[in-house]
């Protein structure tokens, strides 16, 4: 049975905890609060079953437990004398839609720190608001759980000592924040996804939760294009992940995955999600990438992509974003179109931008593979090794140069 | 009589369940299907999340057109996730067949509907 209440607790997570740091102005206090709620549920519910509204329930009894350890505690004491007033005079649980929203948008947006490196910002959202273990984030992270632990009470500091402003904020301020978190949100899909093979399967956990908080997202603000096309990508990309890697942990290239392991069930509510974002007509960067991973996902075969919208879309996408890396993906979808030869050309000019980028030389070594020059391939993908790539990158890049170097022949060399 | 049997909840609960928890309610509606498919013709329908609908609102006034909503939709506590229907010999055996999927995360409603037209198939 506590599995059930579990799984409702999780689900209500988010929300209490963001409506609860409004009450009690205190992340910590939040925390605890409904921590004690759900203690309380687990009796409650089990004897007399779930309430029509557990998460009304949830936050009546946290507000109340939350009360009651202020008035013990030394430290929120203080809290209590300078925000009892709005404890007391608050309105009935749950708040209204608007105020949830902004609620939980402004927990996330606290998470988003800009004095907190990046993934001490994806660490802290794990925690508050996915309410993952230290453990897990700790795991996620290739981390000693002592360490994560240090920097999320680190974190947890900075946040407390810089406080957000607690008003309904202004269409402006809103549009800021939910900028920022759905970068964050994206940016923890990535940190799971780039390296969730081999031994870090536990690196999954991040993308999952990745997809919850673009979910959440969406159910908070449907009509908001970007971020209903943010959870269409990272849904569509999540949707490989049995198809990438093989039994022995190895990278599988996207054109040598077996199709039949791709989760149909995701690619298709991924596609609806996506011809939402569409109709709502604002093409933004995950609308355009949501696009390009739908192009692949429904592509019966590989030679069924349509590598013209794809080379198309990275076009539209470099107008907005015109970064060397867009551009390097935009070759790499002529090369289908037009060679390698054409490709290699047209890479050229990034060669500055890009000699630290892994994935520049990786593509040229392949390219001047089917060109034939496996002296120049053989060279590419060496510099591949030196620029750190991870244990599946290794095995796949060594076999590529065995096979230029078997090419070359005893002859030449 | 045809009975449908819709199943409501709460969006994103069975998603946070533990695999093994989500393979035990799922195994629970492959049986159903089975039974279903020995005594005759049904269907069933799974709705996806409310996240990726847009509503249609009746037009302000009549020379206008109807309203595209993308949302915010109100919330509401339970949503319906999907229903199976077929031609069900009585209301109880309808019954007996909905409580095969019955769980603590689902609140399930049997209603007789009439036929209303059209054809479909999962092709």
């Amino acid at each position: 049975m506590s599995d059930w209440l579990e799984a409702a607790f999780v689900q209500h997570r988010p929300r209490a905890i963001a409506a609860l740091t409004r009450v009690f102005r205190d992340v910590d206090a939040a925390e605890d609060a409904f921590a004690e709620a759900c203690l309380k549920a687990l009796t409650a519910w089990s004897e007399s079953g779930a309430p029509r509204d557990p998460l009304a329930w949830l936050l009546t009894t946290a507000r109340h437990s939350g009360l009651d350890s202020l008035r013990t505690s030394q430290r929120r004491a203080a809290l209590l004398a300078r925000y009892g007033e709005d404890v007391h005079t608050m309105p009935q649980d749950p708040p209204d839609p608007d105020e949830m929203r902004d609620d939980v948008l402004r927990l996330l947006f606290m998470c988003c720190h800009p004095e907190l490196d990046r993934r001490d910002q994806i660490a802290l959202a794990l925690r508050i608001v996915a309410g993952l273990s230290v453990e897990e984030i700790a795991r996620g992270f290739l981390v000693k759980p002592k360490t994560m632990e240090q920097r999320i009470t680190r974190a947890k500091k900075k946040i407390a000592t810089h406080p957000v402003a607690f008003e309904t904020p202004s269409p402006q301020e809103r549009g800021t924040r939910l900028g920022e978190v759905t970068l964050m949100i994206y940016l923890m899909f990535n940190e799971g996804w780039s390296t969730s093979v081999g031994p870090d399967q536990i690196k999954l956990t991040l993308c999952e939760e990745a997809i919850r908080l673009a979910r959440l997202l969406v159910e908070l603000f449907p009509a908001m294009g970007e971020q209903t096309a943010l959870l269409a990508l990272l849904l569509l990309q999540h949707a490989r992940r049995a198809a990438r890697v093989d039994r022995a942990g190895r990278l599988v290239p996207f054109d040598d995955q077996d199709r039949a392991l791709w989760d149909r069930a995701a690619i298709a509510e991924a596609l609806g999600l996506l011809q939402k974002a569409q109709r709502i007509n604002h093409t933004g960067v995950y609308t355009i990438q949501a696009a390009i991973a739908a192009a692949h996902a429904i592509a019966q075969r590989p030679e069924d992509v349509d590598w013209a919208l794809i080379e198309a879309q990275y076009a539209a996408l470099y107008a907005l974003q015109p970064s060397p890396v867009v551009r390097l993906n935009q070759i790499a979808a002529q090369a289908r179109l037009h060679g390698p030869a054409f490709a290699l050309k047209a890479m050229e000019p990034l060669a500055g931008d890009l000699q630290g980028y892994r994935w520049f030389h990786a593509m040229r070594g392949a390219f001047l593979q089917e060109l034939g020059d496996h002296q120049g391939a053989i060279a590419a993908l060496e510099t591949v090794l030196t620029l750190g790539p991870t244990t599946p990158e290794i095995t796949a890049i060594k076999e590529k140069i065995a096979a230029s170097q078997k090419n070359l022949g005893p002859a030449s060399g | 009589m045809i009975y449908a049997i819709s199943i409501y909840g709460e969006p994103g609960v069975f998603e946070a369940l533990p695999k093994e928890r989500q393979d035990q309610v799922l195994a629970r509606h492959i049986e159903l299907q089975e039974a279903l498919k020995k005594r005759g013709a049904f269907i069933s329908m799974k709705l996806m999340p409310p996240t990726s609908a847009v509503m249609v609102e009746p037009a302000p006034s009549a020379e206008r057109v109807p309203l595209i909503v993308d949302g915010p939709f109100s919330e509401t506590k339970e949503n319906f996730l999907g229903f199976y229907a077929a031609d069900f010999d009585s209301l109880d055996e309808a019954l007996d067949y909905a409580k095969m999927i019955s769980s603590p995360i689902a609140r399930l409603e049997v209603r007789p509907v009439a036929w209303a037209g059209g054809a479909m198939s999962s092709e």
